[in-house]
């Protein structure tokens, strides 16, 4: 039973990282239709962020750890956000209204230039970050398993559960959550009536992008090491995870990313380790193809 | 695209708004200062007791002012990128046209080239190994373009089919002692196989969600691959894979007992390329095969559904064609090829582990289809040479090398979506009039 419950705890942190990659992925493919491929470097590029400001921080002296955090949240944030809206501009723009598979091909090529760019610029070989926030809470029997909630666990859900709230205000009653909820159901016509569709798409990639970016640190704080190669596995997750969850909403998202934490949890606690992807990558094709509208996605109606 | 993009684009003269441009610009150029400093800027480095950084901001300004100035030279030459993009591909969208009429001799040529280059003064070794890899690649990109090119399906697990061709002549070879050439039917059949049953469930998906499966997939065959000791050795991969042979005879120096090798057969001196020219032949061989069937295919009923339902599924459903099956044939077939290619990879190499199945890999052939122009054969081996020569020729720039490839791809779909030699000629069209208006 305690193991049950610690593998629980480390699914569920592992799910709140997925859910908030997989609302980037929700979103836009919401509004436009496309699998955003590169989604999954920008994740990368946040959790490098993270590295590089903790490393400045601690340069410039600045060792008090809430002040840390906060700071390096917010950097990590803008300009991750900032990548997001780059990779919008360059590669994604130009192809609106082209046919339907030339975004998504752009988009890998985005997903290789990136992750060779960090390559590139930052070295081949991992990278490591001094754990920052130590310790936690330990419960258990003297005599056999106990069960360890570490700080860090709990400094995760608790970013998710505040970012879930801010944004979910952010899609219901504010006006980019209108325009943005306009362009998802029809991106012609929203036009017609005013919104800037533009803008709103550029700003659904900066929100989706500064949302991995918190992911990004989060890894970065969870596991200690990272390099330039984790955004393609943590992607096709987070897709799964959007997938799962019914692509196109951003509750469904959060949702898919916790199902599909626990489900990996599980399987590394009571199966094999070396086949945890697999898992993940069969639950994707398993939904595809019997839930292929997610657990709370409305159905799609292809018109002529 | 042809009407608005063959339009004039030279714009009358109109007077520069300088003030707008240059804010333009430094908007640009801040954006990129953003960008740049903290990735480009300042490197992650390993110091006692943490990280560090090794800051390089000689490079963060180089880079923001490249931009900048590129920024501005966007806006001061065409106005809007789009338009100047239009005009730089207009003349090649005139050039498969062009070629359209001399294709057959391109061909041609092209075939007798290949037939005899291992035999040109300049062909050494290395020659014959690179003109092989790159014969690979071509097959590769062949079969992948009845999947992606004609029945457009985007397939991003390709390598998937690759890997079990090349698996399946390995454990064939090593376990039951059965040659290359009763292999290789096997393996094809084998990646048939896999493609109909990866591509029964998941082809009534959209396209979008194909491309994540397929990609899953080829993870799935990678992960299995490294996992499952017994039989695959995992990462430490299958090693002594048996060389083919010429109509039963090996191309060692001292065959075994009772057996006689190539050079002995027919009186020459032992040479070890003897064994090269002879993959590259097959290789070749192989290739044209796949290409003869491509073209072929494409003129029959199911080659017409999948060009057919590649631009249109309703329409083609309102037609009476079945899109599931049709769809599944492709797949089988692509996967086919797929598989004749990996266990010819297998025999050349003679050792084989999942290292070789990477997405990586996947990424290169689907780049290799889709810059040539989907659906273009020749397109595919002129891409195929681009990719496979350009590292080849720079090993300097061999650390550059995905980074420009990504690049690439980017810029040729923005550039032209359907890729450089994309030529699609339709048979009827609704409106006659747009048939005066494009050259």
């Amino acid at each position: 039973m305690p193991y049950f419950v610690q593998q629980l705890i480390n699914g569920l942190t592992l799910g709140a990282m997925y859910g908030l990659i997989a609302i980037g992925y929700s979103m836009v493919y919401g509004i436009i239709g496309m699998i955003n491929f590169a989604h999954g470097e920008i994740y990368m590029i946040g959790a490098f962020l993270t590295v590089i400001c903790f490393s400045l921080l601690g340069m410039v002296g600045v060792t008090w750890v809430p002040l840390s955090l906060v700071m390096v949240l917010l950097v990590a944030m803008a300009c991750t956000a900032a990548y997001g809206w780059t990779v919008e501009r360059i590669a994604y723009r130009p192809l609106r209204g082209s046919f339907r598979l030339a975004p998504l091909i752009s988009a890998i090529g985005m997903s290789i230039f990136l992750q060779n760019y960090v390559q590139l610029t930052q070295g081949a070989t991992n990278k490591a970050l001094p754990p920052v926030v130590i310790g936690g809470f330990v419960f258990g029997d003297a005599s056999g398993f106990t069960i360890t909630i570490s700080y860090i666990q709990i400094f995760m859900i608790l970013l998710t559960v505040v970012l879930m709230i801010g944004f979910s205000y952010l899609i219901a009653s504010t006006p980019l959550g209108r325009a943005q909820r306009a362009c998802q159901q029809d991106l012609v016509m929203a036009g017609l009536c005013g919104v800037n569709v533009d803008r709103t798409i550029s700003l659904t990639f900066v929100m989706g992008a500064a949302l991995a970016a918190v992911a990004g640190m989060m890894a970065t704080l969870y596991y200690g090491v990272i390099d330039f190669y984790i955004g393609f596995v943590a992607g096709v997750k987070a897709f799964t995870a959007a997938v799962l969850g019914g692509i196109g909403s951003i509750p469904g998202a959060m949702l898919g990313g916790l199902a599909l934490g626990l489900v990996e949890a599980f399987w590394s606690g009571y199966f094999a380790t070396g086949y945890k992807d697999v898992a993940a990558f069969g639950i994707l094709v398993l939904v595809l193809i019997f839930l292929p509208t997610g657990l709370l996605g409305k159905p799609e109606v292809e018109k002529v | 695209m042809a009407g608005g993009v063959l339009g004039e684009v030279a714009a009358p003269a109109r007077s520069i708004d300088w003030a707008a441009s240059l804010k333009e610009a430094a908007l640009a150029a801040a954006v990129a200062l953003v960008l740049f400093l903290p990735l480009i800027g300042m490197q992650i480095v390993r110091i006692e007791g943490g990280t560090g950084l090794q800051f390089r901001l000689g490079w963060v300004a180089i880079g923001v002012a490249l931009v900048f100035v590129g920024r501005l030279l966007l806006i001061l030459l065409g106005g809007r990128s789009a338009d100047l993009l239009a005009a730089a591909a207009r003349p090649f969208a005139r050039l498969p046209q062009l070629l359209a009429p001399y294709s057959l001799w391109f061909g041609l040529a092209g075939v007798t080239f290949a037939f005899v280059l291992p035999f040109l003064p300049f062909a050494d070794r290395y020659v014959v190994d690179v003109a092989t890899t790159v014969l690979i690649y071509i097959m590769l990109g062949w079969g992948l373009n009845i999947v992606v090119g004609l029945a457009g399906l985007l397939d991003l697990g390709y390598v998937a089919f690759y890997a079990v061709g090349a698996y399946s002549y390995a454990l064939l070879a090593i376990h039951f002692n059965l040659g290359f050439w009763e292999c290789l039917p096997l393996a094809g059949l084998f990646a048939a196989s896999f493609g109909v049953l990866l591509g029964f469930p998941v082809l009534r998906l959209r396209g979008d969600y194909l491309a994540i499966v397929t990609l899953g997939f080829g993870e799935i065959v990678r992960i299995v691959l490294l996992n499952w000791y017994p039989v695959t050795k995992g990462p430490d991969g299958l090693a002594n894979i048996p060389r083919p042979t010429f109509f039963g005879m090996d191309f060692t120096r001292n065959p075994a007992e009772g057996e006689t090798a190539f050079h002995e057969f027919f009186g020459l001196p032992y040479s070890g390329l003897h064994r090269v020219v002879f993959l590259y032949f097959l290789i070749l061989i192989l290739a044209l095969i796949t290409n003869a069937f491509v073209q072929r295919v494409r003129k029959l009923p199911i080659g017409r559904a999948w060009e057919a339902l590649r631009e249109d599924e309703i329409a083609c459903r309102a037609l009476g064609i079945n899109p599931t099956n049709t769809k599944l044939t492709a797949f089988a077939l692509g996967a086919m090829f797929g598989g004749f290619a990996g266990s010819f990879f297998a025999t050349r190499q003679g050792f084989i582990s999942p290292e070789s199945f990477t997405f990586i890999e996947s990424a290169l052939i689907l780049a290799i289809v889709v810059l040539g122009g989907m659906g273009s054969q020749i397109g595919v081996v002129l891409a195929a040479l681009v990719l496979v020569l350009l590292p080849e020729l720079g090993r300097e720039f061999e650390q550059f090398r995905m980074l420009l490839f990504g690049a690439a791809m980017v810029g040729i779909m923005v550039w032209r979506p359907r890729g450089l030699l994309a030529h699609r000629e339709p048979t009827i069209r609704l409106h006659p009039a747009d048939a005066g208006s494009s050259p």
